[in-house]
């Protein structure tokens, strides 16, 4: 057998495995809207550890993260940064949200933004911005499988096609399955991602200089200026890293999946416990690093940083290992990507679709809409992947941009009573439009600080000083609003 | 909504004083420990640490819950 032929069916069998596993999941299970969409609320610690690093570490933290150090070097140490500290943030929001959740019954971010202000437009422009700022973060994923085949084929098999396969497989997968397979899933996807990313970590350093302290020791002779700040990049310093960790890690479980996560959880102390032990799980990342520093001496003037992990694995290991991390890495980018299509599918169909224009859709109907939904999901992300070329990392800091921007409406509704509705939408607006503003005029990062920070914190005091501006007799009504509301009555 | 203690919150800076507002104490090479550079050194040095923070946090607030009566 050829390297290429033995590459690429070490990665089919492994997405067949994943697969197989996840309609094994779902198959005994009435699959209703809430089955579907938040597993009927009672997983336990280690299926919502599960589901959330599916979703967490993808595509972007494997060949994105090591295509940074690679390319960029020193400024990609935010990664450890961000997802450590979204966690700690985690800690105070999701509990909570996961009370007023079951209260509620909420299955999607909208949900929440409609209980708890009352308007419908607010509701529908969040899940609006949630599943346009979905666009860029599948794309990312698309793109990614589309790496790996061509990799992992020799060049033989192009990336367009690659991606068209891709996402043929991840839509059936989403309709048929729901979000308990994608849990499943994650099982097989987490054990080999950790393996590989250990195998690649240790290794690579260890062929090709004897080891991790003498990689960094070369690196650091070689390219003295490439570990630190602001690296191979002229504007990304220490007042980037300070602001885009602050996005990243504030934005990071408004992100609507990753919201949704939580209300599949059996209680609020399950989302608490998951908080202390999900941060060890960046230490994994640590390794992906190693690997991308390597390759700046080992594979150096490759034109795109994302190829850089895989470029080096396939000149230090041989093709059935080749094989072994492509099929991690293709599982990686499928199981965040089911995810994605199956929240933004169901927020169309319920938060969008049903409230404006067929107010008496049943949940069946709903359910139905929602699986067409995601095939033209599946179709926007996989277009945008054929013709944008931009690198991983920026097409995740894309999103974070506009997701992070719920952030004041979710944070200030949970703990803070005199926050209005009014305040909160005005404040969003203002965050999404001067992001896009900013970004689309390449003023990102502006004046060291990312853009979307910048957004944010424009959009946090709109929110305040409008909330305060609001009159004493409506305040205390909101007020009494507010505690009906958390309490349930 | 029941606010979270103090304590917690102030356990939960600890992890953000060191990983972000910090960096650029840390931000360096030099001295490399365990054949790392110091700012990777550092950040994962933190990554274990901060789940201890939240460990502790997590204590705290689980006995407020119990004196408050509220089930887990």
């Amino acid at each position: 057998m050829s390297p290429a032929a033995l590459c690429l069916t070490t990665i089919l069998a492994i997405v067949a495995v994943g697969t197989t596993v996840g309609f094994l999941a779902g198959v005994r299970r009435r699959m209703d809207l809430e089955q579907w969409t938040v597993g009927g609320r009672g997983f336990g610690v280690a299926l919502v550890f599960l589901l959330m690093a599916g979703e967490v570490y993808t595509t972007f933290a494997f060949l994105g993260a090591s295509g940074w150090a690679y390319s960029r070097g020193g400024p990609t140490l935010y990664v450890l940064a961000y997802l450590t500290l979204a966690y700690v943030v985690s800690f105070f929001i999701l509990p909570q949200i996961w009370e007023v959740g079951r209260r509620h019954g909420m299955q999607t971010q909208s949900d929440f933004f409609l209980a708890r202000y009352r308007n419908p437009w607010l509701a529908g422009f969040v899940c609006i911005v949630g599943i346009v700022c979905f666009v860029p973060y599948l794309q990312l994923q698309i793109t990614g499988v589309g790496l790996i085949v061509s990799i992992a084929s020799y060049d033989s098999i192009g990336r367009g096609p690659a991606m068209a396969v891709a996402v043929a497989l991840l839509v059936a997968f989403v309709c048929a399955s729901g979000v308990r397979a994608v849990a499943w899933v994650s099982i097989v996807k987490d054990v080999l991602m950790v393996f590989a990313a250990l195998a690649i970590g240790i290794g690579v350093p260890l062929i090709h200089f004897g080891g991790i302290g003498a990689m960094f020791r070369a690196l650091a002779q070689a390219h003295p200026a490439h570990l630190t700040m602001p690296g191979a990049t002229s504007n990304l310093g220490h007042a980037w890293f300070i602001s885009t960790v602050l996005l990243t890690s504030l934005g990071f479980y408004m992100w609507p999946h990753a919201f949704a996560a939580s209300f599949t959880a059996r209680s609020a102390d399950t989302l608490r416990r998951n908080a202390v032990v999900m941060p060890l799980y960046t230490l994994t990342l640590a390794f992906i690093f190693f690997a991308g520093f390597a390759a700046v001496l080992v594979v150096p003037g490759l034109s795109n940083g994302d190829l850089a992990l895989l470029t080096v694995v396939r000149k230090s290991f041989p093709p059935w290992f080749l094989g072994a991390v492509g099929g991690a890495g293709a599982l990686t980018a499928m199981v965040p990507a089911s995810i994605f299509i199956l929240t933004a599918a169901t927020l169309f169909a319920k938060n969008l679709y049903r409230p404006l224009f067929a107010p008496a859709m049943s949940d069946a109907q709903v359910a139905r809409l929602a699986r067409a939904m995601a095939v033209v999901l599946g179709l926007a992300s996989l277009t945008c992947a054929l013709l944008a070329s931009t690198t991983l990392v920026s097409l995740l800091l894309t999103g974070y941009a506009g997701v992070t921007q719920f952030f004041p409406g979710v944070v200030l509704g949970l703990y803070w009573p005199r926050v209005s509705g009014r305040a909160v939408f005005t404040g969003m607006i203002a965050g999404v439009g001067s992001a896009v503003l900013l970004m689309t005029t390449h003023h990102d990062p502006l004046l060291g600080l990312s853009a979307g920070f910048l957004a944010l914190c424009l959009n946090f005091l709109i929110v305040v000083v409008l909330s305060l501006l609001t009159p004493a007799v409506s305040r205390d009504a909101a007020r009494h609003g507010t505690l009906a509301w958390a309490a349930g009555t | 909504m029941r606010k979270p203690s103090r304590a917690a919150l102030l356990l939960a800076l600890i992890p953000f004083a060191a990983m972000c507002f910090s960096v650029p104490l840390w931000d360096r090479i030099d001295p490399m420990l365990l054949g790392l550079p110091f700012n990777l050194f550092w950040l994962i040095a933190w990554i274990g640490l901060s789940s201890g923070c939240m460990w502790l946090a997590y204590r705290l607030e689980r006995a407020q819950l119990r004196r408050a009566g509220q089930p887990q």
